[in-house]
C-alpha cells in the first residue's frame, strides 16, 4: 500500500521544541487520516534543527465508498418537504427515491453513494490546514508576506515543503498544494554547511539514506545514541567518566543535525569552584558536559562539546574557541564566587529590608523575621535546637543576593550551605540553608535534620498562609506561587518524619506575623486544612493508594494533625481490604440509607440512646452490645492512636450487624419499636465514626 | 572584494573588522548610517531601526552604535565586560528569504570560515520590555560563543510590524577578540598597525571605562537624574500632543522624532538610575513601564508620518 513523506524544511527550530512538534506532526496527520476513512498501518516522525518529517506507510490509495439510506418525508406528503428533500439527497425526482413501509406508515428513503475520494487529493486538503494550525507554543511571521493580515505563521522562516505519495515500487506523486507561496515537492536540502546542495527525495527509504548521505541524521535518538556513546568514549579514554545529563543530551541533540563530540580542557585552578557551579557555568552557558574522576567523584578539568561539523583541521579551531569562552566564563564564576566568600551571610540581610517580596505581604527581610519566629516555634515540636534553628532560619535565604545565585539561580540554597560552611556556621545551620527548600516535588528527598526540617516548615508555612491571606490561591492549572507545591512538601514533612503537629496552630500562629489578611481571615486556617486535605487526596492517588479515604477521615471533627489523618487513613485501607471490613462498609451504608430515609419522611433525626426494654429480639440485643463492647475498644485504641486496633475492634461489628439486618424488620408497626431500631441503626453509624465517616467511602 | 592592505584586514584590526562589516552591507544594498548621536542601551534604540521597523515601507540599513549599560560596568577590570561598546546593526525590511544566507557571508568576509568553525543558531527569543517590542530568533554562536543576535521582529513600539524586519547585532568587540584571538578586550588592536604605531582598545577605552564606572556606580547626580526622567518624559508627551497636525484628528503627525529622541533620554536616565541603585524591584517595573508607554506613543505617531505610513 501507499506511503506519504512529509517534511517541513525551515531555519532553525528551537532545541526544546521539536520532540513535541514530530510528535504532534504524527498525532494531528494520522488522526485526520482516521477520520477520513483512511486507516494506516504505521506512523513515524522526526525532528531536526532544521526540518520535521514524517512517513506514514500502508495508506489506502482511496477513502472507502459511503453508503448510506437517508429517510424522507411520507409518501403523498406536503410537496415543501419532499422538494426539501430531494434537495438535500441531490435525488432528481422522488422516483428516484424507494419506498419503505414500516408500522408509521410509507416514507421515501434515499439511497446515496458518496465515492470515496483519492488518498492523495484527502491528503491535499488536510496536510495545509495541519501546516496553517500548527500548535507551535510560540510562531512567527516573516519576509514580504509578513505585510498582509492572514500570513503564514511557522515557529521560524518554513522554506520547503515535501510531499510525497506512492507505491513502493512506483515513482510517487507530489501531494500537491501551496501555502503563503511555498509549493510542495520533493526537494530538500541537507547539513547547513557540509551538504547545502538539493537533493530529490522520493519517499521515506531514500529520504532518510541520502540525508545521511548529505551529513544529517534524522532522528534525534540516533544522534543522542551518538553523542552519549562518543562522549563516555572520550571521557574513557582519559580515564574519566561522562557526568550524564538527560535534559542536556536532549537539548544538544537538538542543536546539531550532524554531531562531532570533542573534548577540551580548562585550567585546573578553577576546580577551587564549587563542582556544581562548574558544572551549571558549563552546561547553562556553553552546552557542554562535564566528566569526573571515577575514582574520586569530583570533577576533571575537562568538558565534552558537541559540534555540528566535521571540521577541516580535525576540530582544532572549534576547542580552541570553546576553551576560550569557558576560560572566561569560569573566570566570571570564580570571580563571582571569591567575591561572595567576602561578605558573611549575616551581613547581606540589610539589603533584604529593601527588597519586595509581594507588594501585599511586605519586604523579604520582613518575611525572613517572620519564618525565623515561626521556626522557633516549631523547633521544639520537631526536636530541634532553638538556637539554631533561628540562626538558620536567619541566614538561609541570604545567598539570593550572592553573585553566584544572582548568575545561576538553580544553585540557590547550595551556595547557601557552602558559604554557611565556610564561615564555619554549625553544620546543621550550614545543611538547613540548602535543605530548607526541599522536598521540591514528589521525587525530591525529604530533609530529616531537625534544624532543615523547622525551617522548612516555616518557610512553607509562611508562604502558604501568605498567599491565602491575600487570596491569592491557585486556581485551576494556575498555581504562580508553586502553593500546591509547597502544601505537599508540608505533607511529606510531616508524615515522612512522623511529626506531630496542628496544622491549625500552625496556620494561626504564621497568620499573626502578616502584614495584611484577607477580610475573612478567621475561616483562612480551616481553608488551608481543606487545601491541605486536597492535597494529601492527590498525593495519595498517585500513590496509587485510596483517596476517598481522606475525605472519610476530614469529615471528622478536629483532624488537623496531618500525622495521624494520614495514619487512620493507612489502617482504614487496610480493613476496608478485608472481607470483614468490607461488610462491615455495606451493612453501616445500609444503616445510613435506611436512617436517611426514615429521618426525610419524618423530618426528624434518630440520635439518643436507644431503650434497652424496648428490644423486641436476640439479634437487637445482640447488636446493642456488641455496639457497646466495639465503641469501648475502638474508643480506647483511636486514644492510644492504635488505629489497628481500632480497626479489629470494628470488626467484631460486622457479624452482629449482618444478623441485624438478616432478621430485623426495622420498620416495625410498633412505632416505639421502630424509632427505638432507628436509634440502634444511628448508634452503628455514631460507633464507626470513631475511625472514619464510613458515609464518605466510595464502593 | 579587493585585496585589502594587513592592517585593515578585520582579523588584525578592529576599525577594519568594522569597515569591512559596513563595505559588505553596503554591497548588499543598506543605506550605512552613522551612529545615532545620544546615548542608548543598544543599536536597536536608533530610530533607524525602532521607528523605521514600523510601517510598509522597505528600509534596509546598517550602522554602528556605541551602546551604554551603565550597570556593566568593571572599572576596566573585567576582561569582557564594558558599559561602553560598540554594536554593528543592520535591519533589513521586509526580511529577505536568504537573510541566513548572508548573515553567514557576512561572517566569512570577516574572516569566519564555515568549514572550520561550529556555527549555530540558538534560540534566543528577544524582547524590550522599555521599547514594547518582541521578535524571534536565535543567538548566533560560533565555536561556542555568542557573536550576534538575529530577529525577526514581530512587534515594535507596540505596533505590530508589517512586514516584518530582520534585525542583525554583531557584538563587535567579541567578535574581534574571536577573529583576533584575544582573551581581554583591552587587547584588541584597533588600528591594525604594529609595534609604535599600534593603539590598542585598551589605549582608547580603559580610561573611559575607569571614570565611567565611578560615575556610573558612585557619583552619578541622581536628583538630577530623576529631574532628568520626569522632564524627559514630559518634553516627549508635549511634542507629541503637539505633533498632530490639525490638532484632534489624529491623521498626521509631523514631530515623532523628536519625541522620540525624549523617550531615549528618559530610557538613558533610568538606566543610570538603576546602576546607582537608587530605583527599588517595583519602582523599577513601573520606570520600565513609563519608558514603554512614551515608546508605544512615539510608535502610534510615527506611524502617522510620512515615512512610517502607507504609501
Amino acid at each position: 500500500m501507499p506511503e506519504l513523506l512529509l517534511e517541513l524544511f525551515s531555519e532553525e527550530i528551537p532545541a526544546r521544541m521539536q520532540a513535541k512538534a514530530a510528535d504532534d506532526l504524527h498525532r494531528m496527520v494520522t488522526d485526520k487520516l482516521v477520520a477520513e476513512g483512511l486507516v494506516y498501518e504505521g506512523a513515524k516522525a522526526f525532528a531536526t534543527p532544521r526540518r520535521l518529517a514524517l512517513t506514514v506507510h500502508g495508506i489506502p490509495a482511496r477513502q472507502p465508498d459511503l453508503k448510506e439510506e437517508r429517510r424522507g418525508p411520507r409518501v403523498g406528503g406536503p410537496e415543501p418537504a419532499i422538494q426539501g428533500f430531494l434537495k438535500a439527497t441531490g435525488l432528481s425526482s422522488i422516483s428516484e427515491a424507494k419506498i419503505q413501509s414500516d408500522k408509521k406508515g410509507d416514507f421515501y428513503i434515499a439511497l446515496i453513494e458518496k465515492p470515496g475520494r483519492p488518498a492523495i487529493d484527502v491528503l491535499a486538503d488536510i496536510l495545509p490546514v495541519i501546516v496553517r494550525t500548527f500548535p507551535w507554543p510560540k510562531s512567527m511571521r516573516w519576509g514580504e508576506r509578513s505585510a498582509k493580515p492572514g500570513s503564514l505563521s511557522w515557529v521560524r522562516p518554513l522554506h520547503a515543503i515535501t510531499a510525497t505519495f506512492g507505491l513502493e515500487t512506483e515513482d510517487p506523486d507530489v501531494v500537491k498544494f501551496a501555502i503563503d507561496g511555498i509549493e510542495t515537492g520533493q526537494t530538500t536540502y541537507g547539513h547547513r554547511f557540509m551538504a547545502p546542495a538539493a537533493i530529490s527525495v522520493r519517499r521515506f527509504e531514500d529520504y532518510d539514506a541520502k540525508l545521511l548521505n548529505a551529513k544529517v541524521v534524522l532522528d534525534a535518538e540516533r544522534r543522542k545514541d551518538a553523542i552519549l556513546t562518543d562522549a563516555k568514549q572520550l571521557a574513557f579514554a582519559q580515564g574519566f567518566e561522562l557526568v550524564e545529563d538527560q535534559n542536556l543530551l536532549d537539548e544538544v541533540a537538538g542543536l546539531v543535525e550532524w554531531p562531532v563530540v570533542l573534548m577540551g580542557s580548562f585550567d585546573a585552578d578553577f576546580l577551587s569552584i564549587p563542582g556544581e557551579v562548574i558544572r551549571a557555568t558549563i552546561r547553562n552557558n556553553q552546552k557542554c558536559f562535564v566528566v569526573r574522576d571515577p575514582k574520586t567523584g569530583k570533577l576533571a578539568s575537562k568538558f565534552i562539546l558537541t559540534a555540528n561539523i566535521e571540521a577541516s583541521d580535525g576540530g582544532k579551531a572549534i576547542v580552541a574557541g570553546n576553551e576560550r569562552v569557558i576560560r572566561a566564563r569560569l573566570s566570571d564564576a570564580k570571580f563571582f564566587y571569591e567575591t561572595d566568600l567576602k561578605t558573611r551571610l549575616e551581613d547581606r540581610l540589610p539589603k533584604f529590608d529593601s527588597i519586595i517580596f509581594h507588594e501585599k505581604l511586605g519586604t523579604q527581610g520582613e518575611r525572613i523575621k517572620r519564618i525565623e519566629r515561626l521556626a522557633a516555634e516549631i523547633a521544639p515540636l520537631v526536636g530541634a535546637d532553638v538556637e539554631k534553628t533561628k540562626r538558620a532560619a536567619r541566614l538561609a535565604k541570604a545567598d539570593l543576593l550572592t553573585e553566584v545565585v544572582g548568575e545561576f539561580p538553580e544553585v540557590q540554597g547550595l551556595m547557601g550551605k557552602y558559604y554557611a560552611l565556610a564561615q564555619r556556621e554549625d553544620a546543621a545551620v550550614a545543611a538547613a540553608c540548602e535543605e530548607h527548600y526541599k522536598p521540591q516535588g514528589p521525587a525530591d528527598r525529604v530533609p530529616t535534620d531537625p534544624v532543615s526540617v523547622a525551617v522548612a516548615l516555616a518557610d512553607k508555612m509562611d508562604t502558604l498562609v501568605g498567599f491565602w491571606a491575600i487570596d491569592e490561591k491557585p486556581t485551576g492549572s494556575k498555581d504562580p506561587f508553586a502553593l500546591r507545591r509547597a502544601a505537599l512538601g508540608v505533607i511529606r514533612l510531616i508524615a515522612e518524619n512522623a511529626l506531630r503537629l496542628s496544622i491549625l496552630k500552625l496556620a494561626k500562629s504564621a497568620m499573626s506575623g502578616l502584614p495584611k489578611v484577607a477580610a475573612d481571615g478567621a475561616k483562612l486556617p480551616t481553608d488551608l486544612l481543606a487545601f491541605f486535605a486536597d492535597r494529601l487526596k492527590v498525593q495519595l492517588r498517585d500513590q496509587g493508594a485510596r483517596h476517598d479515604l481522606v475525605d472519610a477521615v476530614f469529615a471528622l471533627e478536629g483532624q488537623d494533625d496531618l500525622l495521624m489523618v494520614v495514619r487512620r487513613v493507612e489502617a482504614l485501607g487496610k480493613f476496608l481490604d478485608s472481607d470483614d471490613g468490607k461488610n462491615l462498609l455495606a451493612g453501616t451504608k445500609r444503616a445510613s440509607n435506611i436512617l436517611s430515609i426514615e429521618e426525610k419522611k419524618d423530618k426528624r433525626t434518630f440520635d439518643g440512646a436507644p431503650n434497652a426494654s424496648l428490644y423486641r429480639l436476640d439479634e437487637e440485643k445482640a447488636l446493642a452490645k456488641a455496639i457497646d463492647q466495639v465503641k469501648s475498644e475502638a474508643g480506647a485504641a483511636v486514644a492510644r492512636e492504635d488505629f489497628a486496633a481500632a480497626m479489629s475492634a470494628m470488626a467484631k461489628l460486622r457479624p452482629p450487624v449482618d444478623a441485624f439486618f438478616d432478621k430485623v424488620r426495622v420498620n416495625d408497626d410498633d412505632p416505639k419499636v421502630r424509632e427505638n431500631r432507628l436509634r440502634l441503626l444511628n448508634e452503628i453509624r455514631a460507633a464507626t465514626r470513631a475511625v472514619a465517616d464510613f458515609s464518605k467511602i466510595q464502593d | 572584494m579587493d585585496a585589502l592592505p594587513a592592517h585593515m584586514r578585520p582579523e588584525r584590526s578592529f576599525q577594519g573588522l568594522i569597515l569591512t562589516l559596513q563595505r559588505y552591507w553596503a554591497d548588499y544594498g543598506c543605506v550605512i548610517l552613522q551612529p545615532y548621536d545620544m546615548e542608548v542601551g543598544a543599536g536597536t534604540f536608533h530610530p533607524a531601526t525602532t521607528l523605521r521597523a514600523l510601517g510598509p515601507k522597505r528600509w534596509n540599513a546598517a550602522y554602528v552604535q556605541p551602546s551604554r549599560r551603565p550597570k556593566d560596568g568593571r572599572y576596566g577590570e573585567n576582561p569582557n565586560r564594558l558599559q561602553h561598546y560598540y554594536q554593528f546593526q543592520v535591519i533589513l525590511k521586509p526580511s529577505p528569504p536568504d537573510i541566513q544566507q548572508l548573515y553567514l557571508k557576512s561572517l566569512a568576509a570577516i574572516g569566519v570560515d564555515a568549514a572550520v568553525h561550529d556555527i549555530r543558531f540558538v534560540e534566543d527569543d528577544w524582547e524590550s520590555p522599555t521599547l514594547g517590542a518582541w521578535g524571534l530568533g536565535w543567538e548566533c554562536w560560533c565555536d561556542g560563543m555568542e557573536v550576534s543576535q538575529f530577529t525577526y521582529f514581530q512587534q515594535v513600539a507596540g505596533v505590530e510590524c508589517a512586514p516584518v524586519s530582520g534585525e542583525l547585532t554583531y557584538g563587535l568587540e567579541r567578535l574581534a577578540m574571536y577573529v583576533q584571538g584575544v582573551d581581554r578586550v583591552y587587547d584588541l588592536n584597533f588600528n591594525g598597525r604594529d609595534g609604535d604605531e599600534k593603539v590598542t582598545y585598551g589605549d582608547v577605552f580603559l580610561q573611559a571605562e575607569q571614570e565611567y564606572s565611578r560615575h556610573n556606580f558612585e557619583h552619578s547626580d541622581t536628583a538630577m537624574l530623576f529631574e532628568q526622567f520626569r522632564m524627559a518624559e514630559e518634553a516627549c508627551r508635549k511634542y507629541l500632543a503637539a505633533g498632530w497636525r490639525e490638532g484632534s484628528n489624529r491623521k498626521e503627525h509631523l514631530m515623532a522624532l523628536p519625541a522620540y529622541d525624549q523617550c531615549i533620554k528618559a530610557s538613558h536616565a533610568f538606566n543610570l538610575l538603576d546602576a546607582r541603585g537608587v530605583i527599588s524591584v517595583t519602582e523599577r517595573q513601573s520606570y520600565i513601564l513609563r519608558v514603554r508607554e512614551l515608546a508605544k506613543a512615539c510608535g502610534e505617531a510615527w506611524v502617522h508620518t510620512e515615512a512610517g505610513r502607507a504609501v
